[in-house]
């Protein structure tokens, strides 16, 4: 993409005059530093997508792309790939944002790369996480995306603690974690041929509890599931189990109705939500500060199969 | 927010030392702990090994070492970290240079029964190369020499004399054992004779080293935008992030590297409208008049300009597996532009461990390091590293290949 963006006039928001100046904190800088990021994948990507779901990561890349680019429009369309076992609240709380900031959406399910025979699947409520790389890559070979932004952190698991910013892809999508590309400074080896992407992170280096912050500070909405509310719900080994048409209980499973919050928003049936009573931002950021369970230990499923688990869904081409 | 790196040898202690770290400053959460006792228990011998906490990707548990830079994040109550855990083998240097190339402290590992080995002289020099602002010195496994003063003193002597001849000042010692706990966050009370404060409490009272915003004002231009406006014109963003010092509305600027002189009239954020700015926020600028201004342009105050030219001298730290090739294409990301590059001569290369210079080196073979020449396709704006990290820095790219193959600092 060319560095000149055209702006259109009724895109044009106004800017607001600048807030009592506060005080500069990490949030600024991890802030600043994804503004860059975000700068840099327009200036050097002629074809980038953010990848937006409605869960609290990517709500914040909406914020962070918003002051980056704002007046102006977002130089990339966003793109959803829905495994068609979201939560309605999510799906809806996607489309309001995408109307609100007035910017393109693209959505691809699984269900069309399981009716295309892409996708194979054992039995029809499996777990659809791991397979949602395969309508991803095939999203980014149908539009010829060459870069594409997302919101996974460091914190949150072994395997990304170690991936690059900008994370090279093969033409066939794959990560390889032992022909990484040195990241110096903040000098970006943004190259790709045709056939390759980039993934680009730029909130690598944020915590959950800087997302928390962050969310409070920008007053960022969210889908209430992040916050406590009734649900019947099971248990399933240390983790419980959101009762629903997916995840139906097995004989012998206790269903029963408990205060729960969702700490991460994913595929219904392999995500778990946690027994809290927060019930605000500020609740949650005291939740955060005290938890002592990590965040994907306490909610995903699917890596607890393994040590190695994420690694490898990575490696073919999975966030 | 204070980024530390650490380096040592393989097996010298470093896994074990974060591990240590985060389970002594309670950042390890309760499944991680329970997925180290089930590691544990497979193993049979039903110790935890801390070093599991940061040893992420299978091929290293299979390997028992570490391949590549690994992140990790705690807060005390005093300060946010982010350590950039990075391997000691020699083969993986470029990962110590990565880790450091961001670093406000490094933390070198010597096990205290090998002393001074070739690596702590390795990565002492590197550490000073790569200007990382605060070096302290960890002497692990005092467990195992008793935690003997006279031990702790020797290897003491042994670092300050290198760090002389280095020409920096000595770093800071702290004596400690890893895998027992000693002086890392908690202090030590095997070690009596050591006055001074824990690893921990070291890192978090270091000053805030890299004082960007009392330098001179470094802005590079990441893009431009077209804004058209209420009355039918059209008016122009510089958007980037100030790497060093300040600026505000009514400043002289000029435009390098073509030189062009013009004035900030506005500064702006999606939160509003500012009247001045201070590296490292990242900002949108209007300036006065009609001029040029593109992607890769740098923005300075006229008394404070960097230098400008189509070639300077650096120190090289070579990445790639294959030696660096005389007639090879190389591009050369400095803030951000991207040019053509060469390596024109090879001056000297720097033996990392003697300090002794072999004039005209024949071959750049992987993580070695050198003071080459390099000649640029067009002239830019630079600072010497020592100066400004940011604008002092640069990668080189294989054209052909798009591999990141080596990072260079500018020379003064
Ligand atoms: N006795 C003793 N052993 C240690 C200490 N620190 C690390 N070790 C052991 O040294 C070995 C290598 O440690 P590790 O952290 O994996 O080293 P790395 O290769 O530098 O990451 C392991 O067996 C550790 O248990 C220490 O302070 N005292």
């Amino acid at each position: 993409m060319s560095s000149l963006q055209n702006i259109t006039a009724d895109n044009v928001v106004p800017l607001r005059v600048n807030k009592a100046d506060r005080p500069w904190t990490h949030l600024d800088d991890l802030e600043s530093e994804a503004i860059h990021i975000l700068r840099e994948v327009a200036a050097e990507y002629r074809n980038p997508v953010l990848l937006f779901s409605g869960g609290k990561d990517s709500t914040i890349l909406l914020r962070l792309a918003e002051k980056a680019f704002r007046p102006g429009r977002f130089p990339f369309p966003l793109m959803h790939v829905d495994t068609g076992h979201n939560f309605d609240e999510v799906i809806e709380f996607r489309d309001r944002t995408v109307e609100r900031l007035g910017e393109r959406l693209i959505v691809r399910t699984l269900d069309e790369s399981i009716a295309q025979g892409r996708i194979k699947l054992k039995h029809p409520n499996q777990s659809r996480n791991a397979f949602q790389s395969v309508t991803l890559i095939d999203a980014i070979d149908e539009f010829a995306f060459d870069a594409c932004i997302g919101g996974a952190r460091r914190d949150e698991e072994k395997a990304r603690a170690k991936e690059r910013i900008f994370s090279f892809r093969d033409s066939f999508g794959q990560w390889d974690p032992r022909r990484q590309r040195p990241e110096l400074w903040s000098l970006y080896n943004t190259r790709v041929d045709a056939g390759e992407h980039m993934r680009v992170f730029p909130i690598s280096n944020w915590t959950e509890l800087d997302v928390w912050q962050y969310i409070a500070r920008e007053k960022l909405e969210l889908p209430s599931l992040y916050f406590a509310h009734e649900r019947p719900v099971t248990m399933r080994g240390a983790n419980l189990l959101p009762v629903s048409d997916l995840v139906e209980p097995r004989a012998g499973d206790r269903v029963e109705t408990r205060v729960v919050r969702f700490r991460t928003v994913g595929d219904i049936s392999c995500t778990s939500p946690v027994e809290s009573t927060a019930s605000t931002i500020d609740d949650i950021i005291a939740e955060t500060i005290s938890a002592r369970v990590s965040e994907r230990g306490a909610t995903r499923l699917d890596d607890q199969a393994s040590e190695a688990a994420m690694e490898e869904r990575k490696k073919a081409g999975y966030f | 927010m204070f980024r530390f790196t650490t380096a040592g040898s393989v097996d010298d202690g470093k896994s074990t030392l974060i591990g240590r770290i985060l389970f002594d400053a309670k950042a390890v959460p309760d499944d991680q702990l329970a997925a180290l006792e089930r590691s544990a228990q497979m193993r049979g011998d039903g110790t935890v090994d801390l070093s599991l906490l940061t040893d992420g990707l299978t091929a290293e548990r299979e390997q028992g070492i570490t391949i590549d830079v690994a992140y990790r994040y705690f807060a005390t109550a005093k300060r946010k970290f982010i350590i950039a855990d990075t391997p000691g083998h020699e083969q993986y240097t470029r990962n110590m240079v990565t880790g450091a190339s961001t670093a406000d402290a490094a933390v070198i590992l010597v096990d205290a029964r090998k002393g001074v080995i070739e690596q702590t002289r390795r990565h002492l020099t590197l550490a000073h190369l790569l200007g990382i602002p605060h070096l302290l010195v960890a002497i692990n496994k005092m467990d195992l020499v008793g935690y003997d003063q006279a031990k702790f003193d020797e290897l003491a002597a042994a670092i300050t004399s290198f760090s002389a001849s280095l020409g920096i000042s000595a770093p800071r010692l702290v004596p400690l054992s890893a895998k027992q706990g000693d002086n890392v966050v908690n202090a030590s009370d095997k070690m009596p004779w050591y006055g001074g404060p824990t690893l921990l409490t070291l890192l978090e009272e270091l000053p805030p080293a890299i004082h960007v915003n009392q330098s001179a004002l470094r802005f590079p231009v990441q893009l431009v935008a077209r804004v058209r406006e209420d009355g039918g014109g059209q008016k122009r963003l510089y958007q980037g992030r100030i790497e060093s010092g300040r600026l505000a509305v009514g400043d002289e600027i000029v435009i390098l590297p073509a030189g062009t002189a013009t004035r900030i009239t506005a500064i702006s954020t999606f939160d509003g409208i500012l009247q001045s700015a201070e590296a490292p926020k990242s900002i949108s600028l209007e300036v006065a008049d009609d001029v040029d201004i593109a992607r890769g342009d740098l923005l300075a105050h006229e008394a404070s300009r960097p230098r400008v030219a189509d070639r300077f001298e650096a120190m090289l730290c070579w990445f790639a597996d294959e030696p660096f090739d005389p007639r090879g294409r190389y591009l050369a990301r400095l803030g951000t532009r991207t040019v053509s590059a060469r390596i024109g001569e090879l001056i000297h290369r720097l033996d990392v461990v003697t300090q002794e210079h072999i004039a005209a080196p024949e071959k750049l073979n992987r993580n070695d390091i050198a003071r080459v020449r390099v000649m640029l396709q067009s002239s830019v704006p630079y600072d010497g590293y020592a100066e400004n990290r940011a604008t002092g820095a640069f990668i080189l790219i294989d054209a052909q290949t798009n591999a990141t193959v080596a990072a260079g600092m500018i020379a003064a």
